[in-house]
């Protein structure tokens, strides 16, 4: 029983004097390593990080990390390396414990361009075999980038062992773009390398494929040249995918803050030019109901879903606003439409000046919830979360004020008051109820407007000015008393803005839009969807 | 002949209004410059800047009450036109600087030679004679006019389509003058004016003799206006104004009456901005904010529009109310009064100060002698 245990702890000893001693021949060629870092010259320490690199000590990935970070120091003077770590705690580079005291010549050990490459690339190749996918997919664009041959081994071993599609086809990408730029690689090779990059079709392969070495073969060349010019036309389409979803999401936004309008003008022939300020209504509504969440319930799961609560909230404030002003100034100005104008835009100022008194002239913070902050990718273009949601949410009101026209009793009436407003009287219907709840209706939607619009827009009291010209125009473009004609009319304006913009600025676009319309209606005075017959002049 | 028809336009009224203009022009210089300025009777000079002003925006608002009252054509964008005469004329006083800028450049304005352009672009030839630059104040604003409503009133846009793109239009004009690279100074505008036709635009001589030249023009404005409306071509405005269809049946050519009246309106607005920018002494692209347009439709409003007095007398009254809002610790709520003044005015005062004044005094004689009774129509209510 002794022996045996004398024998085992022998055992034990010879093996920990082997690991100790392997450990110890890994420490004295990373501490050899480390030693380059304190000359403070760019070869030497180029040197280092190559050293570091080879040495394979688990720390080598830190110093390096930290090198590039320029968080890594030296002390000439007594010798030693420490880095520091984000909360800028000094370490001892070649333990890893922290340093007791910081050396009064600490210096950091410089970089340059050069530098900084040559640790991206070591970097890269370090991580390739990373645990986490996301750290090797981003190696995988690293190497990709620097092209550095010396990856090459690591990137095989790599792409044998890798099962995430995504990150395999990353990984082999960066081998096709190492294997370009050898010249010593086979041709069938780099045949096969041009066709994988041509793949990937970004800008990053386009600038590969451009800068191609000039001992490159003929043929590989010609495929080369071939695949730009597909990488390039592919890019196109995907810009005009890009600049269609720019205008999709222009035009939803146009789309939500001109139907209220759309409906008010289309029954009742009047223009409300306080129509923006129920949009900043609905906007200073989710933030009054943000706020009290954050004051009564900070911790409640329930703040995420502040916007669900604020729609409805929006609507019927803004939406009882709307029938004190209708049954308060408009009602008694029937018949006289540029009046009605004048007024509302009164009562517009008036609106914005209070709003300015009881929360000041400043931006209101409205913050985004969870669920809508964030982006995916579709293909080559990026797709946040909140202008998606626009998009739906703005299609949702719309479908439902559609289905609300069709199907209910009040749609009716408002349709029939569209229509003929004489012949509706007569039959029954009591008109001045109707414009009521059309303008109470009109408002209200303009609300919901605010709430999706306090998402994308500075909350401020000038909030509804910068939406009512838009909106005037979509509704002017698209017809009177039609709603499928302000959803032409949105979504045609804001896609024609987003792809004129690319040629002709932000500015430029939105004045020959402008000039658009306003030659646009000189062909078609009553708009794209214009209701016809005795209805016109009535 | 000429001379007999102007008399004949101007009733006794009008002769009155007119006495007391030219009785400004001469009394606010004079309290001015010869009063000494110990006198309590002194004008200060910052008073006469600020008349001047307020002469240009009654001319502005006559320009509007015009189409407006008249004809029946609500433009939220006859701000542009007021904008576009003094941005012509800020280009002249632009080339009067001279060497004398911050860069001290002979030819190009300060703001070209900050935004490195490397010549002068062809649109300011020829802004350095006052007589071209006159001219484009009457030109630029009118041309534009004339183009706009040509496409507007042939294809027969009308009531708020037309002002909701008049609104366009000078909403388009403001973006494209914010940009620096139209050549008109882009957010700063024109400004550190030095000189006009040699004199110091500073000094007070200079400023009593455009504040007079000011009332000058509004009174040549007026008696145009006067002449027109009186005129049968007046009459044919004011049928257009009440029922378009049919004066268009009577075989009337409605677009070209409402295309003459909307130009001459115009360039009566460039000539208000040519006079106000002098008198300023700057002009930026904030002139053409759509809100400012509106705002100068409510001067006509208050005043009583399809009356012309009313137009100068609206214009005076609200303006003051804005310096005297504005300059104390009522500012705050300006934005109240201006807008309760739209409501109130529209809601209960349709016909405006004048127009109000006017219908109490035919009802009074109509009272006085029943048998004359005669329909009074409100102006603009019918549409």
């Amino acid at each position: 029983m002794r022996t045996f245990c004398e024998r085992l702890l022998a055992l034990v000893f010879a093996l920990s004097v082997v690991c100790v001693a392997a450990n110890a021949a890994r420490a004295d060629a990373y501490e050899d390593a480390l030693a380059h870092f304190l000359t403070d010259s760019f070869d030497d320490t180029i040197e280092g990080i190559n050293a570091v690199a080879a040495s394979g000590h688990p720390l080598a990935e830190k110093v390096l990390g930290a090198l590039q970070a320029r968080r890594l120091m030296f002390s000439a003077e007594q010798k030693r390396v420490f880095f520091k770590d984000d909360a800028d705690n000094l370490f001892d580079a070649a333990a890893g414990s922290p340093a007791a005291s910081a050396p009064s010549d600490l210096a950091q050990v410089r970089l340059n361009n050069r530098v900084r490459n040559i640790i991206a690339a070591i970097l890269g190749n370090l991580t390739l075999l990373s645990p986490d996918p996301n750290r090797r997919f981003d190696a995988a664009q690293a190497v990709f980038k620097s092209r550095d041959a010396t990856a090459l081994p690591t990137l095989e071993q790599a792409i044998a062992k890798e099962t995430i599609a995504r990150v395999k086809r990353a990984l082999s990408e960066a081998r096709a773009a190492i294997i370009l730029y050898t010249e010593t690689s086979a041709e069938s090779d780099k045949i096969g390398a041009v066709a994988l990059i041509r793949d990937r079709g970004d800008n990053e392969a386009l600038a590969l494929l451009r800068g191609l070495p000039t001992s490159t073969p003929p043929a590989v060349k010609q495929l080369a040249a071939d695949a730009i010019t597909g990488i390039e036309s592919s890019m196109a389409a995907w810009e005009t995918v890009r600049n269609a979803w720019f205008g999709i999401s222009l035009g939803s936004v146009l789309l939500l803050a001109a139907i209220g309008l759309a409906i008010t003008f289309g029954v009742m022939g009047v223009i409300n030019m306080a129509h923006g300020e129920m949009v900043m209504l609905g906007a200073y509504t989710t933030f009054i109901v943000q706020q009290t969440m954050r004051a009564y319930a900070p911790d409640s799961a329930l703040l995420d879903y502040s916007l669900v609560i604020a729609v409805p909230l929006a609507f019927l404030i803004t939406g009882f606003v709307g029938i004190l002003i209708e049954r308060g100034i408009i009602r008694f100005l029937y018949g006289r439409p540029l009046d009605t104008l004048l007024a509302t835009w009164g009562l517009s100022l008036v609106l914005q000046q209070a709003v300015r008194t009881a929360f000041g002239p400043t931006n209101k913070d409205v913050s985004s919830p969870s669920w809508m902050s964030g982006s995916f990718d579709l293909g080559h273009i990026s797709i946040t979360y909140n202008r998606l949601w626009i998009v739906l949410f703005t299609l949702t009101v719309f479908v439902l004020l559609l289905a609300l026209l069709r199907y209910t009793r009040l749609g009716l009436e408002m349709r029939a008051v569209t229509q003929n407003r004489a012949m509706a009287a007569s039959m029954g219907i009591r008109t001045g109820r109707i414009d009521a709840m059309t303008f109470g209706l009109g408002s209200g939607i303009a609300g919901i407007a605010g709430v999706a619009l306090s998402q994308i827009d500075n909350v401020s009291p000038n909030l509804g000015q910068g939406y009512i010209i838009d909106s005037f125009m979509v509704v002017v473009f698209g017809g009177v008393g039609n709603l499928w004609g302000t959803l032409v009319g949105a979504f045609t304006l804001g896609v024609a803005n987003k792809f004129l913009e690319p040629f002709a600025g932000a500015v430029l676009g939105k004045i020959a839009i402008l000039v658009l319309i306003i030659l646009f209606i000189q062909k078609r005075p009553r708009g794209l969807f214009a209701l016809k017959g005795r209805a016109v002049e009535a | 002949m000429m001379t007999s028809f102007v008399a004949r336009s101007l009733d006794r009224g009008a002769l009155a209004f007119l006495a007391i203009l030219a009785g400004l022009a001469v009394l606010v210089p004079a309290l001015n410059l010869l009063v000494p300025e110990t006198s309590a009777l002194h004008l200060p000079t910052y008073l006469v800047a600020l008349f001047g002003k307020y002469t240009c925006y009654a001319l502005l608002a006559l320009s509007i009450d015009l189409i407006w009252g008249y004809c029946g054509i609500l433009s939220l964008g006859h701000g542009a036109f007021f904008a576009l005469g003094g941005y012509a004329m800020g280009m002249y006083l632009m080339r009067q600087i001279g060497p004398r800028g911050v860069y001290a450049n002979p030819i190009l304005p300060d703001f070209m030679v900050f935004l490195n352009w490397p010549e002068l672009p062809v649109y300011w030839y020829g802004f350095q004679y006052f007589a071209y630059a006159a001219l484009m104040v009457l030109l630029v604003p009118g041309i534009l006019a004339f183009v706009f409503g040509w496409f507007a009133f042939r294809s027969r846009v009308t009531g708020v389509y037309l002002s909701i793109i008049t609104q366009a239009l000078t909403y388009a004009l403001l973006l494209g003058f914010f940009r620096n690279n139209f050549g008109f100074g882009g957010n700063n505008g024109l400004t550190d004016f030095k000189d006009i036709l040699g004199f110091n635009v500073q000094a007070p001589g200079t400023r009593a003799a455009l504040f007079a030249l000011s009332v000058a023009a509004l009174m040549l404005g007026f008696v145009i206006c006067r002449v027109i409306v009186a005129s049968k071509f007046g009459k044919v405005l004011i049928a257009i104004r009440d029922a378009e269809s049919r004066t268009r049946f009577l075989g009337y050519r409605v677009e070209s009456y409402k295309l003459f009246i909307f130009t001459l309106s115009a360039c009566m607005a460039g000539v208000a901005g040519a006079l106000y920018v002098p008198q300023v002494g700057i002009i930026n692209p904030s002139e053409f904010a759509p809100a400012n347009s509106i705002e100068a439709v409510i001067w006509v409003a208050v005043g009583g529009r399809g009356t012309l007095t009313g137009a100068v007398i609206g214009a005076v009254l609200v303006n003051y109310g804005k310096t005297y809002f504005t300059s104390g610790a009522l500012a705050p709520y300006w934005l109240f009064l201006l807008g309760s003044l739209f409501v109130v005015v529209t809601l209960a005062l349709p016909r405006g100060v004048v127009g109000t004044f006017r219908h109490w005094k035919t009802e009074r004689r109509e009272r006085a002698t029943p048998q004359r009774a005669a329909p009074v129509a409100v102006p603009g209510a019918a549409e």
